[in-house]
């Protein structure tokens, strides 16, 4: 199955070395990985995304946080969160026939960037599965794409997670409320 | 450390130039420090009194500023012995041990030794020097990235290229090291933040408070839930692992044991954490373990697993492992909870501490019947207590293990090498106490037993150390003969001498039709080899010479080195093949006429 895991991890070099190469040692593939600065100061906030066995995010977790560099880290598994990816998509367009291409961005709720008499670009963010889909219909028309470039996906709960609301949320996510607490008062 | 002064430390003190830090400097007010004087006065503040290490450009700033800290270097002889001298210095006191190697070479020569501390989670810290920081990343003159090399078999490493980073980091090294789950971590530290000044205050330098993993979880439904299957076991196993030592449970696991009646099995690295002549003890497990252990496990309702990992090793194939017992797991790294055996109920932390808390709702339990049984299973095979077995001329190692340890006995330190001597050693050598074995269970790295062996000497100056190795093993890292001459060491080196790499050979011999493919090995005559080295030395080739020649070893005033010869093809049994099941083992041929080793009910 895919897992997402959010984590905090310090900013420093080679602290991505360390995450990365515990998946490489793990023999599993990361699917997509996102890093940029976060909330926190001298934290970095990373999503990444693998396919793993349902049962190898605890260890994974677990792993995780046996990196010195590694805060925290949530394994978003089932829980209700927002989920987006950006793409920039650049597709051969002539004056001629760019008109069913605008059309097209509208349907995908999607923006035009740049434009020049051979080609534009698109921006899109959505779920995967609408960037999938717009780029799909744009294979439609051979050699159309150029280029696609995708960040991978950013992954946030929803709600808003202080303590209080967690518990609330029940036994199923006590544990979690527990950890989410804990790490709250670490940092 | 404050009594421990150094002469030419304090006369620089008296003077009191600031350049010139003392023994003492960590206990003194903030003074102006060169990186390589920041690096020595750190290591005096944390407890260090003695490193093992070897010179080399990138490290020299280091080596110049030793001379004023009240600190032994030993030097050795190949890189791989400073860090396993560290390891075993470590596995023998429980302190951190420290190794010290320069750029590029050096450093990659310390590898196998870190990765053997990683796998079995031995706390030593690396220090290498590194070129200058201008130049990192150019390819420059032995520079490798050592950080980067070592980053799997670390856990956790630092390049410090500022000098004002080096206490702290050295400090949180140490930190990292001894805590949790302990391993090894390397600081490589660049020529210029050696040469360079900075402030020192040992105090300021001090690491944020240790954060333990934040999925420890002792919960109280799990000590209810844990004692609740202990109470309704009828056939209950602990599995005593080498956290038992590491925790410092013994007193723990012994009280548990005995208040609710349960056999306790051992792992390799587990031997000694538990005393071998216990009433019940039942051995070690797993793919050298006596059957009654591994069918014991294997037949048991419960398993309850004390700071120990289901290595491959002991659980032989998993599919088929213990499939009657539901299973406890008491354990400080929460990465190994269903990591190769799913548990029951998992007792995330340090096992002392879980076992604390486990204790009060263990009540006393008649455990009788299950003994008996297991008692009964052992029918044939029970005895491996060889002391009475005919002397039919032949040298077995296993009588040396047995004879060795009658007259060595449960003080002693062992430090074995790897291969069928280790398994040997493990058999028929009973260790009482903790620590009094050190051996690589988990890389399994030949080479290791001379050098560890002369870091547990450091360690513990005033017990008996025996090295036993194979043939093979000890040439791998035999140059460290040297160091021990020129550091005055009395440790006693006994070589299993049977002409091949044996445990190589009873592979071929059991999987691969017999064909000894780079098995037999020439080796130098071990007791001129000795001699060259000025260390005495004596071949034993009959039963009847062992117990004379380990007296013999013992009343030397020096180091001594016994060169047993014996049996060439004998295998180690029983034997589960890698990737069987526990009770698919391999006994040993029945019925051999006149051999010495058949197990009999009245031996
Ligand atoms: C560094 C290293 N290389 C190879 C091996 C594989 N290996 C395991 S046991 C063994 C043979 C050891 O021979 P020897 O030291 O003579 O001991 P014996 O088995 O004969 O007692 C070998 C080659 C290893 N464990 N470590
Ligand atoms: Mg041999």
């Amino acid at each position: 199955m895919l897992h997402t895991f959010v984590a905090y991890v310090e900013d420093l070099p080679g602290v991505l070395t360390r995450v990365a190469s515990l998946f490489r040692r793990l023999n599993i593939n990361i699917h997509s990985l996102t890093v940029g600065r976060s909330e926190r100061p001298g934290l970095s906030r990373l999503t990444l995304v693998c396919e793993a066995s349902g049962e190898a995010g605890h260890r994974i977790r677990a792993s995780l946080f046996k990196l010195e560099n590694v805060v925290d880290v949530d394994d978003i598994a089932q829980a209700p969160a927002v989920t987006r990816e950006l793409a920039l998509i650049k597709v051969a367009a002539t004056p001629r026939n760019r008109a069913q291409i605008f059309d097209l961005v509208e349907v995908f709720r999607a923006r035009i960037v740049d434009l020049t008499s051979e080609s534009l670009m698109i921006e899109m963010t959505g779920v995967e599965s609408k960037i999938e889909g717009l780029i799909e219909v744009l294979r439609e028309d051979e050699g159309r794409i150029l280029e696609i470039c995708r960040s991978g996906k950013m992954t946030m709960r929803r709600g808003h997670h202080v303590s209080s609301v967690l518990r609330a949320m029940g036994a199923g996510d006590a544990e979690e409320a527990r950890e989410t607490q804990e790490n709250a008062v670490e940092s | 450390m404050a009594s421990k002064g150094n002469p030419k430390g304090h006369a620089h003190e008296a003077n009191g130039s600031a350049a010139a830090p003392g023994a003492n400097a960590h206990l003194h007010p903030p003074a102006r420090l060169t990186g390589a004087e920041i690096l020595w006065a750190t290591l005096v503040g944390e407890g260090v009194d003695t490193v093992f290490g070897y010179p080399g450009g990138a490290i020299l700033p280091a080596y110049d500023a030793l001379r004023k800290f009240p600190i032994r270097h030993v030097l050795v002889r190949h890189e791989q012995g400073a860090a396993h001298m560290a390891d075993g210095y470590a596995r023998a006191s429980g302190k951190v041990g420290v190794a010290i190697a320069t750029s590029g070479p050096g450093a990659t020569n310390l590898v196998t030794g870190i990765a053997t501390a990683m796998l079995d989670s031995i706390p030593i810290v690396c220090i290498t020097g590194n070129v200058p920081s201008k130049v990192l990343g150019t390819d420059a003159f032995q520079e490798v990235d050592i950080t980067g090399v070592t980053l799997p078999v670390t856990k956790h490493n630092f390049l410090v290229s500022k000098t004002e980073d080096l206490a702290q980091t050295l400090r949180h090294a140490f930190q990292i090291a001894r805590s949790g789950r302990p391993g090894p971590v390397l600081v490589d530290i660049t020529k210029d933040a050696q040469q360079g000044s900075a402030v020192f205050d040992f105090e300021v330098a001090k690491p944020r408070p240790y954060r333990p993993h934040p999925m420890l979880r002792v919960e109280e439904s799990g000590l209810a839930q844990a004692a609740e299957l202990i109470r309704n076991a009828k056939r209950p196993v602990i599995l005593a692992g080498h956290g038992v030592m590491e925790s410092g449970a013994m007193e723990q696991v012994r009280a548990l044991a005995e208040r609710a009646q349960i056999p306790v099995a051992l792992t390799l690295l587990g031997l000694g954490g538990f005393p071998a002549s216990h009433p019940l003890n039942l051995g070690m497990m797993g793919m050298h373990g006596e059957a009654w252990v591994n069918h014991a496990i294997q037949e048991a309702d419960l398993l309850i697993a004390c700071g120990m990992r289901f290595d491959d090793r002991v659980t032989g194939k998993l599919s088929e492992y213990a499939l009657k017992a539901r299973k406890i797991h008491i354990e400080i790294d929460p990465a190994e909870i269903n990591k190769n055996v799913k548990v029951d109920v998992a007792l995330v932390g340090d096992l002392r501490e879980v076992l604390e808390e486990l204790l009060p709702r263990i009540a006393g339990r008649d455990g009788s019947a299950w003994l008996k049984t297991i008692e009964a299973s052992k029918g044939a095979v029970a005895v491996r207590d060889i002391k009475n077995l005919p002397d039919l001329g032949h040298l077995y190692a296993a009588h040396v293990m047995h004879d060795l340890w009658r007259i060595a006995g449960s003080d002693a330190i062992v430090v074995t090498d790897v291969g069928q001597h280790q398994m040997w050693e493990a058999q028929y050598f009973h260790h009482g106490k903790p620590r009094t074995l050190i051996t690589s269970g988990g890389l399994g790295a030949m080479g290791f037993a001379l050098p560890a062996a002369i870091g547990a000497k450091f360690a513990c100056p005033d017990k008996d150390v025996w090295v036993i190795a194979g043939d093979g093993g000890f040439q791998m890292t035999a140059a460290e003969l040297s160091t021990i001459v020129q550091e005055k060491l009395k440790i006693h080196i006994a070589i299993i001498n049977n002409g091949y790499l044996g445990m190589i050979r009873q592979w071929q011999e059991f999987f691969y039709e017999r064909n000894y493919e780079a098995a037999p090995l020439v080796s130098p005559d071990f007791v001129k080899l000795a001699d060259a080295h000025g260390i005495p030395g004596r071949a034993v080739r009959t039963r009847a010479e062992v117990a004379p020649a380990v007296e013999e070893a013992r009343r030397a005033p020096g180091a001594f080195l016994l060169n047993f010869l014996v049996e060439k093809e004998e295998s180690v049994y029983p034997m589960i093949p890698a990737g069987s099941a526990l009770h698919e083992m391999i006994r040993r041929p029945g019925k051999r006429a006149k051999d010495p080793l058949e197990e009999r009910a009245e031996d």
